[in-house]
């Protein structure tokens, strides 16, 4: 299984790296590679079926127990086939889409390690190895909504998607490392059957409420749904791509998967099933308001994902059936509608509804896989949409509301009606405008897709149990063991159910009759743009950075002074607090006795020379002091004999006052820049980090943690590295890994230096 | 501070301070010295030339720019590092040394080489920082 990972991505980063060699020339070849990879996964199939369930693991971080697992279980396969399935129709769709792209073979790279990452997301067993392949998702879901990188709103997209995925993917790091705390390990399945029962944990809410953010982030639930419209710059195929099959069914997928973990509790139904009802309400009732076709089918998508998250807060085994049925039939209807707004917009050059009409007439094949997506989007007979919305309805009269989600799914389903109409039906009928004559049906790389996605959907529907025995059961069996589901049908003959569906395409046609998009509506909307929640997160992100910028501002103020006084501030405030509360001070005068004629003259020469340093009108002079105190330093490591020390205190001081010199020699003379209040500030602050350091040195010396590590060195430097001076022996040897940083780190400054110095950038 | 006094007795300072740094360097595993020390003993002798006789000077006499000795010092440190793992397996910065000491030398094993790099990047920084800032002020 790990191979088709890693296929996608070696063929992607050859692409990237070397695709521009190949200036377009093979790329509809690459739709071998999902199609590969789609007929390999068929051939799991009859294994899944029968009960098998292949794993492959991988040893990683064997000591910390995160491994490269992999799982090929019912939910995984039916996942992998829409990723292919879907993938392989996009990978052809493109290759007439973006013909003649400069960027082709590098947006057919950043689709591969897309498309692997979906895979890796769905196969991985270990949430280590989700969570990685959840933000490889996020990343490279962000180089293909940000594709036509030189617009604006487009970059600005990518990067909303990013900042709301990406943040809703640290939620689920946190969630994997808290399942690996409790249960101490990280293979789902093993969490499963360890058990453990995690809805009894105290850290319940905690992994709940991280799963949700995470999932809700990915799968565009309301209030981060409005990444999802904002995606919609990207080019067409993409837009199909992440929202009908792959990128938000990805939270979807993880609320499935831990449905066994975490599911059947009262806070994971209620959150989940208000959180999708919310959605799904909200968004339906916003495809009435738009008139760009993809801005229609967004809306109509994060409604979709509502249904399905409020199909698993419902939790029952028929809901759940109902979410994975609905789950493939979103998939097949949406996709093809979002080729076919593709497709429009390739040819006439425009998305706007009110604009479009009439259409059936030059490109009859299009026409007819809008009027096959539509019919299952809206659920007539014998479209699979029909069996998913029947599921649906069985689900939400069975569940413990009955009355009240039924009416939310019948009321979603006709707003849901509504958005299919205007983009598979809508601009293919009426009177064909004048400026549209010249329109002509594509290449059958572009319509053929739709048409097969059209004819599938029919397919299934009369053929419901293909389907059902292969994937659904075997993925149900996953998700709530020892359930029974009635098998799948068309026809259940004439039951409540049926009558909602009728009531349901009856008042949904009434709707398309009734109003009609226009962009009038549009912008009443905009008038309340300022509640929305996508208003209010970028006005909190705005916030953010206002407060980060002043904050930067305030302490990176550009003032060397002032970064040296609030280092040294800090420091004080931190040495001083821990000093006041955990040392006792006394003075031992005997211990005065001791001191010989050396150091008391060479303290007097220090003391001296400070002073001399501080009050001195010449520049040179305070330098010269100041190296004059460095030299007395080294005399008392000559004196407490400590050689080392002595000698490198000895060349450094020289080396720096020669430093000093060099830079000071060039600035111009010496003046008073502070006043007397600043001096008297900086004189106060100077002398109480003074004191605390050596209070602290002080205080070093009477805890003598260092003893053994000392006698570990004094005792084996040696017998271990054949070396008697111990400091040596420590910088080369013992700790040599510190000193090749060190070194490392030396020299990081001194090109920093010579590039400040040299290299400066010409004015051009 | 170009006198004539500095100027002559920097000729030969030069060379003994060379001379003495190399002496730090190789004795500092059994005394006090070592790879550092001697580094900065060495910069200082290039600097004192350089004050004394002009930057150029020097730089004609070291031939190529001091920085080319931080990659150089960089990679012996490393290689001295890896050389425990390539020849006898053992974890990186695993010290190995040869059986019987060299004449004048002493022992001779990966930590005197790592020293060396040491120096020689000790050399390569000082010499470029010093170097840079007083040829751009």
């Amino acid at each position: 299984m790990i191979f088709t990972i890693l296929l996608c991505v070696i063929v992607a980063l050859f692409l990237i790296f070397f695709g521009k060699k190949l200036k377009g020339s093979i790329s509809y070849l690459l739709t071998l590679l999902p199609l590969s990879l789609f007929v390999y996964f068929t051939t799991f199939i009859g294994k899944i079926a029968q009960g098998e369930v292949p794993v492959q693991l991988f040893e990683w971080v064997p000591s910390m127990g995160i491994h490269l697992s992999f799982r090929m279980d019912g939910l995984a396969l039916l996942f992998s086939l829409l990723i292919t399935g879907i993938g392989t129709l996009v990978y052809l769709y493109t290759s007439y889409y973006l013909k003649g792209h400069t960027y082709l073979d590098r947006f057919y790279g950043y689709l591969s390690i897309f498309m692997g990452a979906m895979l890796g997301l769905v196969l991985s067993d270990s949430i280590m190895g989700l969570f990685i392949f959840w933000e490889l998702t996020s990343i490279s879901s962000f180089f293909l909504i940000g594709f036509n990188n030189h617009d604006k709103a487009s970059r600005t997209s990518a990067l909303q998607a990013l900042a709301i995925t990406g943040f809703g993917g640290l939620f689920l790091l946190g969630a994997a490392i808290l399942f690996g705390f409790i249960g101490s390990t990280y293979s789902i399945q093993e969490l499963i059957h360890s058990g453990i029962d995690f809805t009894e944990s105290p850290y319940y809410v905690v992994l709940l409420v991280f799963i949700f953010i995470a999932a809700f982030t990915k799968s565009a639930q309301f209030p981060f749904h409005f990444w999802l419209p904002g995606a919609m710059k990207a080019p067409t195929p993409v837009s199909t791509y992440l929202h009908s099959a792959t990128m938000v069914k990805a939270g979807i997928y993880l609320l499935l998967r831990f449905t066994p973990l975490l599911g059947n509790h009262e806070f994971w139904n209620t959150t989940l099933f208000t959180v999708g009802a919310i959605t799904m309400l909200y968004a339906a009732f916003h495809t009435l308001f738009r008139t760009d076709l993809k801005g229609i089918l967004a809306y109509s998508t994060i409604s979709v994902l509502g249904i399905l998250v409020f199909l698993i807060g419902i939790g029952t085994s028929t809901a759940l059936h109902a979410a994975l049925v609905f789950i493939v039939v979103h998939a097949l209807y949406k996709a093809a509608l979002f080729l076919i707004t593709g497709i429009l917009d390739h040819e006439t050059g425009t998305r706007n509804v009110t604009k479009l009409s009439g259409l059936k007439s030059v490109m009859m094949p299009v026409a007819i896989a809008g009027l096959l997506a539509m019919l299952s989007n809206a659920g007539m007979l014998p479209s699979f949409g029909f069996v998913g919305k029947d599921l649906i309805y069985e689900a939400t009269l069975q569940s413990s509301e009955a009355v009240l989600f039924t009416v939310f799914a019948v009321v979603t389903n006709i707003l849901l009606l509504y958005a299919g109409y205007q983009v598979g039906i809508k601009p293919f009928i009426g009177t064909l405008p004048e400026n549209f004559t010249s329109v002509h049906l594509p290449d059958k790389r572009l319509w053929m897709p739709p048409l097969l996605l059209g004819v599938l959907g029919m397919l299934f529907g009369l053929f419901p149990s293909i389907l059902d025995n292969a994937l659904f059961q075997p993925s149900l069996n996953e998700l709530a063991p020892d359930s029974f589901v009635s098998p799948l049908k068309l026809w259940h003959g004439f039951t409540f159910v049926l009558l909602l569906s009728i009531v349901t395409i009856a008042l949904g046609l009434l709707l398309v009759f009734v109003l009609q998009p226009s962009a009038v509506k549009e912008l009443k909307l905009k008038k309340v743009d300022f509640l929305a929640p996508k208003t209010l997160i970028r006005g909190f992100a705005n916030g953010f950075q206002k407060t980060a910028s002043l904050w930067t501002n305030f302490f990176q103020n550009g003032y060397l002074r002032n970064y040296i006084l609030t280092i040294i501030l800090f420091l004080s405030f931190l040495i001083g607090y821990y000093l006041i509360h955990n040392v006792t001070f006394s003075l031992d005068f005997n211990s005065l006795l001791d001191l010989t004629i050396y150091e008391v003259s060479t303290l007097l020469i220090m003391v001296v020379a400070v002073f001399y340093a501080i009050f001195t009108k010449s520049r040179l002079a305070a330098v010269a002091a100041m190296g004059v105190v460095g030299y007395a330093i080294c005399m008392i490591f000559v004196f407490y004999s400590a050689p080392d020390l002595a000698m490198t205190q000895f060349t450094i001081d020289t080396l720096t006052v020669i430093l000093f010199v060099l830079v000071l020699y060039r600035l111009p003379k010496y003046l008073t820049l502070s006043d007397f209040k600043t001096r008297v500030r900086d004189g106060f602050i100077a002398v109480l980090f003074g004191s605390l350091i050596t209070i602290l040195s002080i205080e070093v010396l009477q805890v003598s943690h260092a003893g053994e590590t000392k006698q570990f060195y004094a005792e084996n430097s040696y017998v271990l590295a054949k070396g008697k001076n111990i400091v040596n022996v420590i910088l080369v040897d013992f700790r040599g890994l510190d000193t090749m940083v060190e070194i490392t780190v030396l020299v990081i400054a001194a090109l920093g230096v010579f590039g400040l110095l040299k290299l400066r950038i010409r004015n051009k | 501070m170009k006198t004539i006094i500095l100027r002559t007795a920097s000729t030969y300072l030069l060379p003994l301070l060379l001379l003495f740094s190399v002496f730090i360097l190789l004795r500092g595993h059994y005394l006090p010295g070592g790879g550092f020390i001697g580094g900065l003993i060495a910069s200082i002798a290039f600097i004192l030339h350089g004050s004394a006789n002009g930057q150029e000077n020097t730089k004609t006499l070291l031939r190529i720019h001091p920085g080319f000795l931080m990659p150089v010092g960089l990679t012996v440190a490393f290689f001295s590092g890896i050389a425990g793992m390539v020849l006898e397996g053992k974890e990186f910065m695993t010290g190995i040394w040869f059986k019987d000491p060299l004449p004048v030398i002493g022992m001779i094993g990966t930590p005197l080489f790592f020293d060396i790099g040491v120096y020689l990047v000790v050399v390569g920084v000082t010499l470029t920082i010093i170097m840079t800032i007083s040829e751009s002020s």
